[in-house]
Formats: structure tokens, C-alpha cells, sequence
């Protein structure tokens, strides 16, 4: 038997293999074609504190290997999770994490009071890269200072596993990372979406309604996994590893490169039942590299 | 509903005209039950540009031959390699999704189905099942020109069909709403096609306070409700065409 098994803050997971956030809806979306109960966690769609109808349609576009998403974050709020959908996950055999945004700092305190609350929900995600919505988002997550003062807030009212999903589209992402370690992460994950853009040659118009989204998928795996190896070394607390894994072999670049975990994302669209057969691949890796336990894996890049 | 992924083998390929082709798949173990209105997302295989499943309908659905039949019209390049698909070739698919149409409980209720171009697809799984049921129903089907209709002895087989084109060139000349068969007299519709037309159909429903389906045709996705790129802003809010559609009652819908 090997050991797949990672600690992540306060947070014990059977396997690093997780789901992103708004790509996995409430996870049981997924239960025919996944047991959920095998994956690591999940980590379900982003809540705010009040309720969000997101961005007009259209939404998405499909790029080269990629696409882009404007969703904004459509969500019934915190308190409806906690009354209708919470009910239904919290007898689950896995972690179910919350993804926490929100418009302001009071906002997203209060948000992640209330899941504090979730006796069953060990962590939350603190998204500070959200690049679909006009106030707060991805505002908090380009500068290290904002990110650091948003991350101590929620510190103080949060006592559980505190993870926080960094943005791709700084200058340097390390300099962010350290900031939120500074400030009380438990955790870092990364890489949230690329800001990008698709227009229409023949009606002359953007494709999104909010003619710019956010990037993901395949395609964005290189920058991804570049990133995640820059934290990785720059940064005490576990990073988890985000963007364009498709495959097992794809989440064990991540893991080589310093990821504790990974999240699997737009692939679940390609694939509903990935994230199980990454889970397989992972274990299989171990024994024909005979290796007993993932943390001989986990940054283990030979250079 | 549990939904499946499955492999499923061509056993039929029929070119319609010079965009469509009616794939007719089957497998070894029974085929999920499928409702008429409801979809499937097809995997895209060797295409660099297609990294998304598409939707598309099903067209047909026979559970004792254990046969599901989807019409596919090539309009780039993930359904151009659906369209080069061959007899023996296998396709990975996602099914059922979606909620499919509705049939009114009063048996007496005419019905009239409006299909509108490579549209018309669902609404024949459709006619198959009304005529299942003995229902009273009649098929109006709108295209550009004659050589746009496919399989009209197989709409004929089912029952009463009536056509426009645009050009004349088959039935009456016009759109679908100038019918004179509009002028007779129908308790529920069921639409799918080209927004412009389904948004006409509805429009004549509503005043003429005619119950009214339509199948939309977001783009999606997961196909699964989880993305929430799918969405139509609804009376309610927005709402997944995935899951809470693609079939909606034009109540429910702004336009
Ligand atoms: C629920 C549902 C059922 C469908 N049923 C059928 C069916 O039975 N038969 C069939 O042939 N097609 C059907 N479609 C449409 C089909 O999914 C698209 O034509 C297909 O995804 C296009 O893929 P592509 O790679 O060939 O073209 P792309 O390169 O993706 O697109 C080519 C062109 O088609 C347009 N297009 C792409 N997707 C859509 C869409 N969803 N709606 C309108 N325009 C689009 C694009 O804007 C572009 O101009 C259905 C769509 C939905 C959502
Ligand atoms: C449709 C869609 C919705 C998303 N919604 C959220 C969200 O609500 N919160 C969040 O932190 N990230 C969200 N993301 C970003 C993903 O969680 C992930 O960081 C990103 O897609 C990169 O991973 P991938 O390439 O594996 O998809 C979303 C991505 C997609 C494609
Ligand atoms: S396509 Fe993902 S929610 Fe409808």
C-alpha cells in the first residue's frame, strides 16, 4: 500500500486530488461519474455574501485547447449553501472547502463567519483572483499589500484551514504569496483564471459580454505549473497546484513542481469522470516509481 | 435522471445533404433511456481546435432496436469531424441531459410542431412519440430552399407534414408563421430552430394565448449544470439551458 495521504494546515486529505472551484458546481453534479468519496475534496462553487446573478450570457468562449469563462460569480449566497446545499454534503467521506469571494473586506469576513459556522467544512478558499467581477475580486489579489490586509481579516474572524487562490495576472506572484503567508494563509493555491479576450471577425464583436474573461484549461498548464514551482520555493506553507491538469500525468508535473494538492478545473468539462481516474494514475505512479508515500513526490523535481 | 458516458459504436451514417448526416449509434448493453427534447454532449476527437464536448440533440431514440440517431450539421470543426465519422467508429458520449418536452395530460390537444433547419431534429423524436401515443399532431417545417429538407418520407411516415421555404421552391413560399396551417386551430406548440423564428413562433403563441415549448441553444460547457455558461435569463433569474432546459415554456423566457 502506498501513502497518499497530505496534510494541508489543519486540513487531512486521503489523496491530493481536488476539484476547482465553479467547474465542479456543488460536486454532486458529478456523483455518476465520480465517487466523490474518493477524491481528496472538492471545492464548491464561489459564494459571496449575498446573492449574485453574475454576468450577462454569453459567458464562456472556446480558445485553442482553452477557454475563457465571465460567469461572475453567479451564486444564491452564503446563506442559501448553508440551508439547502450543506445539508446535502456534509455527511460526505471527503473535505468539502468553500470558495469565499466577495466585494469588499467586510464581505468576505462575514462570509467566511458564516461558513466558520459549517461544523463539516474544514477550510475555506479565499478567492482574491477573480477577474469577472468589477469591485473587489482579482482587485485584492494584484497587490501584495490589499491581499494581505484582506487575508488578516478573514484570519481573525476564521480559525479553520484558510487557503487563498492567488492571481495569475501580477508581476510577480511570489512577492503576493509571501504577503499572504505573512498575513496568516495556511495555504496558497494557484493559479486562478488569465485574463483574456475572443472577438468575432465576422460580426466585428467580442464574444463575452464582458468582452474580456478569464483563461483556462490545457493551454494555460506551462504557466500554471511555472508559477506554482516560483511559489513553491518561495513560500513555507503547502501550495496547491491550478490550471489546464487534464490527465494524471499532468497533476504529477504539478506535484514535482512543489504542489502538495492539485485542483482539477476545466478538464471536468472534457472528461466528467477525470478526477477518479487522476486519483488511479496517481497511485499507480507511486508503485511503478517505487515510491511508498506522495511526499517523496511532492517537489521532488530533479534539477 | 442518471446520466451516462459511454462509448458508442456507429452502426449507420447517412449524408443528408451537403452539411448534415444522420449518425444512427447503438452499443452492446442497453442504451439509457432517452427523452425526446433531451441531448447528449458528444466528445471531438483528433481536432486541436475542439477541446469542449458539443451538444447536440436526440434526434431519434428506439429502445427495442437499442438505436439513438443524432443529426448532425457541419458549421465548423468540431462537427465536421462528428460529420466524417464512419460505420464501426466509436464516439464517447455524455447522456441524457436535459429536460425534453413536455406532453399535454389532455389527449385530445392538437399539437403543432414547428421546426426550423437542422431545428427541425429534435422535434422528430418527438413526432415519434406522439405518434407512440396516438396523438393528434402536425409537423410544420421551414428551410431556406427544397434542397435544405431532409428525410421527408420519414416525417411523412409519422404524419401530417407541411412545409415553407423561403425561395418557394417547396410548399409555401415564406417564413413558418405566414402558414395558412397557422390559421387552424392548435392548443400547444412545440419550436426549435433559428432564435429569429422560434422568437416569431412565440411571439404568434402568445397572442393567439397558445401554450408554447421551445429548445434552446446556448453554449455550453459541462452540460451538467455545474459551469453556469449556459444560462437564458429567465422571469426567474438566469438558469441553466443545460439542466433546467433546453426546453423552456415561453412563459418562463423574456422575449
Ligand atoms: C442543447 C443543444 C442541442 C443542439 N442540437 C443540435 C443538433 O441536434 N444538431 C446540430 O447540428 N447542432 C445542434 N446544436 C448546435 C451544435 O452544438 C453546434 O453547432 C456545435 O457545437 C458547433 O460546433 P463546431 O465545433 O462545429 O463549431 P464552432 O467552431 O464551435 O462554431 C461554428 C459556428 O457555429 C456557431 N455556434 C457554435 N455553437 C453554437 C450553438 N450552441 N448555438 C448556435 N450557434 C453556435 C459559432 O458561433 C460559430 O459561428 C445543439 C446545441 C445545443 C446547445
Ligand atoms: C466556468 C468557470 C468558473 C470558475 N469559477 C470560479 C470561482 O467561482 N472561484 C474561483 O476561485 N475560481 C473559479 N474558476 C477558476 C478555476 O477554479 C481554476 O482556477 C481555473 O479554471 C484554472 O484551472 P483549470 O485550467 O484546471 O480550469 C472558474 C473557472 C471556470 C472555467
Ligand atoms: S453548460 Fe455548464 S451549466 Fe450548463
Amino acid at each position: 500500500m502506498v501513502k497518499t495521504d497530505i496534510k494541508i494546515g489543519g486540513l487531512n486529505l486521503k489523496n491530493p486530488v481536488l476539484t476547482a472551484s465553479g467547474t465542479f458546481g456543488y460536486g454532486l453534479e458529478f456523483a455518476d461519474f465520480v465517487n466523490l468519496e474518493k477524491l481528496g475534496g472538492f471545492i464548491v462553487k464561489g459564494t459571496t455574501l449575498n446573492p449574485r446573478e453574475g454576468n450577462p450570457y454569453p459567458r464562456s468562449a472556446e480558445t485553442p485547447m482553452g477557454m475563457l469563462n465571465a460567469v461572475g460569480l453567479q451564486n444564491k449566497g452564503v446563506d442559501y449553501f448553508a440551508e439547502n446545499i450543506y445539508p446535502k454534503l456534509k455527511d460526505l467521506d471527503t473535505n468539502v472547502i468553500v470558495n469565499v469571494s466577495g466585494a469588499c473586506i467586510e464581505d468576505y469576513v462575514a462570509c467566511a463567519e458564516k461558513v466558520n459556522a459549517l461544523e463539516k467544512i474544514p477550510a475555506i478558499e479565499l478567492n482574491i483572483s477573480c477577474p469577472n467581477v468589477k469591485q473587489g475580486g482579482m482587485a485584492f489579489g494584484v497587490q501584495p499589500k490589499s491581499a494581505a490586509e484582506v487575508v488578516a481579516a478573514v484570519r481573525k474572524a476564521y480559525d479553520k484551514t484558510l487557503i487563498v487562490k492567488l492571481s495569475p495576472n501580477v508581476t510577480d506572484i511570489t512577492e503576493i504569496a509571501r504577503a499572504v503567508e505573512d498575513a496568516g494563509a495556511d495555504s496558497v493555491s494557484l493559479i486562478n483564471t488569465l485574463l483574456g479576450m475572443a472577438i468575432d471577425s465576422e460580426k466585428r464583436r467580442p464574444i463575452l459580454s464582458t468582452i474580456t474573461g478569464g483563461m483556462s484549461g490545457p493551454a494555460v498548464k506551462p504557466i500554471a505549473l511555472r508559477m506554482v514551482w516560483q511559489v513553491a520555493k518561495a513560500v513555507k506553507i503547502p501550495v496547491i497546484g491550478i490550471g489546464g491538469i487534464t490527465n494524471g500525468r499532468d497533476a504529477v508535473e504539478f506535484l514535482l513542481a512543489g504542489a502538495s494538492a492539485v485542483e482539477i478545473g476545466t478538464a471536468n468539462f472534457m472528461n466528467p469522470a477525470v478526477t477518479g481516474e487522476i486519483v488511479d494514475y496517481i497511485e499507480d505512479y507511486l508503485v511503478r516509481h517505487n515510491m511508498s508515500s506522495i511526499d517523496e513526490l511532492i517537489g521532488g523535481l530533479q534539477i | 435522471m442518471k446520466k451516462f458516458l459511454v462509448d458508442l459504436k456507429i452502426k449507420e451514417v447517412e449524408k443528408l445533404n451537403d452539411t448534415c448526416v444522420l449518425l444512427t449509434m447503438t452499443d452492446e448493453k442497453p442504451l439509457p433511456e432517452c427523452r425526446p427534447g433531451q441531448f447528449a454532449e458528444l466528445r471531438v476527437d483528433e481536432t486541436p481546435s475542439v477541446m469542449l464536448r458539443r451538444p447536440i440533440s436526440v434526434h431519434s431514440y428506439d429502445a427495442e432496436k437499442n438505436e439513438i440517431g443524432f443529426l448532425i450539421q457541419v458549421v465548423g470543426d468540431g462537427t465536421r469531424w462528428l460529420g466524417m465519422l464512419q460505420k464501426g467508429d466509436t464516439v464517447n458520449v455524455l447522456l441524457p441531459l436535459g429536460n425534453g418536452f413536455t406532453i399535454p395530460e389532455d389527449s385530445n390537444a392538437r399539437l403543432l410542431l414547428i421546426g426550423g433547419g437542422v431545428g427541425c431534429a429534435p422535434l422528430y423524436g418527438l413526432a415519434q412519440e406522439l405518434k407512440r401515443l396516438g396523438r393528434n399532431f402536425a409537423i410544420l417545417i421551414g428551410a431556406r430552399s427544397a434542397k435544405d429538407l431532409y428525410r421527408c418520407n420519414e416525417y411523412s411516415a409519422l404524419g401530417r407534414v407541411e412545409y415553407t421555404t423561403e425561395d418557394g421552391s417547396c410548399g409555401e413560399k415564406g417564413y413558418v408563421t405566414n402558414h395558412s396551417i397557422m390559421s387552424e386551430k392548435f392548443d400547444y406548440i412545440y419550436t426549435c430552430g433559428p432564435k429569429p423564428m422560434m422568437m416569431a413562433v412565440a411571439k404568434y403563441a402568445k397572442e393567439h394565448g397558445i401554450g408554447c415549448e421551445v429548445s434552446l441553444e446556448n453554449k455550453m460547457a459541462c452540460g451538467l449544470g455545474a459551469c453556469l455558461c449556459c444560462v437564458e435569463d429567465t422571469t426567474t433569474g438566469n438558469r441553466c439551458v443545460c439542466t433546467d432546459g433546453p426546453v423552456f415554456s415561453i412563459e418562463e423566457l423574456k422575449w
